[in-house]
């Protein structure tokens, strides 16, 4: 079976971010389908396409569109472009090398949801990335695309404008996003209501991932079952793993949802470094739980990951070769989840601090075998006790990294240091030749 | 308009109507009655034209749009890239998060420091450079990454830090 490339298919194109290109290699055709087709055609398309949020939580797309108050307006639709989970480095590429399909996407997805106000919410430090939707935006605000007929030949009026964020982690989380929109610091709001009902300015708000919503025009132009088919069960479609760590070749890789993790790492991304063994990975982004090298083994599903005790989350795979150092790196991940908590509930604005000093300290030899329990303690103390799901986020990785590594923790406390001294981030600390879809970067 | 106390008179007034222009453009992104939504990019532009984000640059921006100084305090002091403080001509901001540390951002973060005579997070002492650590940028394939001055450079060496801050102004 030859490989379907949805997301990646353009990238590394020359001028593959321009409106031009972007048409002549069949884009805005899609949209130009939606316009013959009924609002509620379009959703049941996606709803049949098994899409899934792929901003991490794996929500059916369709089904959330789904949510929307039927005689409430406005609406509006923010999508979700924080990408900032350590690990996590996909959604940069779709808008710098193929914006005018993330736009598309949006003005189908608004089309069919009859929105006309929706935003980009972009981390702050994605610089070059903002400028590009900006481009496209004009481009297709010059071109009659978008503005007061869609495509020129609707009276539909959308605007899309991008709104930057300025560093904050929290801001990914979708309440807090809205916060962050109306001009707030990003303090995640209680649910329910969910945004779906009241969201941006109090009004219903449909809040989606950049790739979620770039999977759009191809599901509209293919066929939700088309879609359905690229991947299996509950999940369609192919998604971008990015590789990270020790590898060979890190970098994004398009795959059918349900690609094989071992695969991914031993083939694609080029195998373990230096021909070392592999130790641990985590299959998810920074928050989803640890896994041993011999648990690898395993679909990428949603569920299957789910199965296997941990999360497909982001799709941010991070590998850990055999001369890495456990407690270094969850001490830095602590560090994180310490410096991101907002502060609004004790248990995360406490319990990460908690945390992240006792992981210091074990790290540097300065602790003994009851500061691994407590430690265990403060973790599932903050657990499903805080308004998002930071707290669990910040909790999972202590609490899997605990059970799969404990002797490691236990290593440091008897030697009084940490056995791998400087190496701890592994017998290898450099740069590497990293692939993103068809692109190449030496380095 | 009125200035809140201790508000906008010490900022320079051809800085403070070029704030004006540029702030009408981005407040054509947000519906006329969710002026406060502009907050973030408010503070943002206040920070590339008055230095940093001074209580005069937060009252300027509350003022501006028709929120409270307390709203643009709380606003300047949650986000990182807002800068409450007068910090170096350049900014350098090193990942050293979980998969950059795995390809050397921690080693580089060391380089850094030793190239720049800093023992930690600071300033040079000539005000060049501000250094400091930065969560996940967002590098992970193309690690080690850093921002200069808020743009991305990835796979970083030793050698390509010299090359990138030698090439500063």
């Amino acid at each position: 079976m030859s490989e379907t490339l949805i997301l990646s298919a353009r990238w590394g194109k020359p001028g593959s971010a321009k409106l031009e290109n972007y048409r002549a290699d069949g884009g805005y055709q899609a949209l130009d389908k939606a316009l013959g087709m009924e609002p509620v055609a379009v959703v049941e398309e996606v709803k049949k396409s098994n899409l899934r949020g792929r901003g991490g939580a794996g929500f059916a797309t369709g089904l959330k569109w789904t949510f929307l108050p039927k005689d409430i307006r406005p609406r509006y639709l923010t999508v979700n472009a924080d990408e900032s989970e350590p690990g996590t480095f996909k959604d940069r590429y779709i808008m710098e090398h193929d914006p005018h399909m993330l736009l598309e996407g949006i003005a189908i997805t608004c089309l069919a949801l009859d929105i006309h106000l929706a935003y980009i919410y972009i981390r702050g430090e994605f610089a070059k990335q903002a400028r590009a939707l900006e481009a496209a935006i004009a481009e297709a605000r010059a071109a009659g695309i978008i503005g007061p007929r869609l495509l020129g030949k609707k009276d539909f009026a959308l605007d899309v404008h991008v709104h930057r964020g300025a560093g904050a982690y929290i801001c990914g989380e979708e309440s807090a996003l809205l916060e962050s929109l109306e001009g707030k610091k990003g303090y995640p709001r209680l649910k329910p209501p969910f945004p779906a009902v009241v969201g941006l300015w109090g009004k219903p708000t449909i809040i989606n991932n950049v790739e979620t919503i770039a999977n759009v025009p191809w599901i509209v132009q293919h066929g939700g079952e088309a879609f359905a088919a690229l991947g299996v069960g509950k999940s369609g479609g192919t998604r971008l793993f990015g590789v990270s760590g020790h590898v060979n070749r890190p970098g994004v890789y398009e795959k059918p949802v349900a690609y094989n993790l071992k695969k991914l790492i031993m083939e694609d991304a080029g195998g373990v470094l230096g021909g070392r063994k592999l130790k641990a990975v985590i299959p998810g982004g920074s928050s989803a739980p640890v896994l041993a090298a011999h648990e690898i083994d395993i679909s990428m599903e949603f569920d299957a990951v789910k199965a296997a005790g941990s999360m497909s989350g982001s799709g941010g795979v991070i590998v850990f070769d055999e001369s890495a150092c456990m407690v270094r790196a969850l001490a830095r991940l602590a560090r994180f989840y310490a410096e991101e908590s907002c502060g609004q509930c004790t248990p995360c604005r406490e319990g990460t601090n908690w945390m992240e000093g006792m992981l210091h300290r074990i790290e540097a030899g300065h602790a003994g075998a009851a500061d691994v329990a407590r430690l265990e303690q403060v973790a599932n103390s903050i657990a499903g006790n805080t308004i998002c799901a930071l707290g669990d986020a910040a909790a999972m990785p202590v609490q899997s990294f605990l059970k799969k590594f404990k002797p490691e923790f236990l290593a440091h406390c008897e030697l009084r240091r940490c056995p791998c001294g400087d190496t701890a981030w592994g017998l290898t600390q450099e740069p590497r030749d990293a692939v993103a879809g068809p692109m190449r970067y030496a380095r | 308009m009125t200035n809140h106390a201790g508000g906008v008179e010490g900022l320079p007034r051809e800085k403070v109507e070029q704030f004006d222009r540029e702030l009408s453009r981005i407040l054509d992104r947000y519906p006329p009655d969710r002026k406060a939504s502009a907050m973030i990019p408010a503070l943002r532009l206040g920070q590339t034209l008055f230095g940093y984000v001074s209580p005069a640059v937060q009252a300027l921006a509350a003022e501006r749009l028709g929120t409270s100084p307390a709203r643009a305090e709380e606003v300047a002091t949650f986000y990182v890239m807002l800068e409450t403080h007068p910090f170096g001509k350049h900014l350098v901001e090193v990942c050293t998060s979980v998969s950059c540390s795995l390809s050397g951002g921690d080693r580089l973060w060391g380089y850094l420091q030793q190239k720049l005579a800093l023992a930690g997070a600071g300033s040079t002492p000539d005000g060049r450079f501000t250094l400091r650590e930065a969560e996940c940028l967002g590098s992970c394939g193309t690690a080690p990454a850093m921002l200069v001055d808020e743009e991305m450079y990835e796979q970083l060496t030793p050698q390509k830090v010299d090359q990138i801050l030698g090439g500063l102004k």
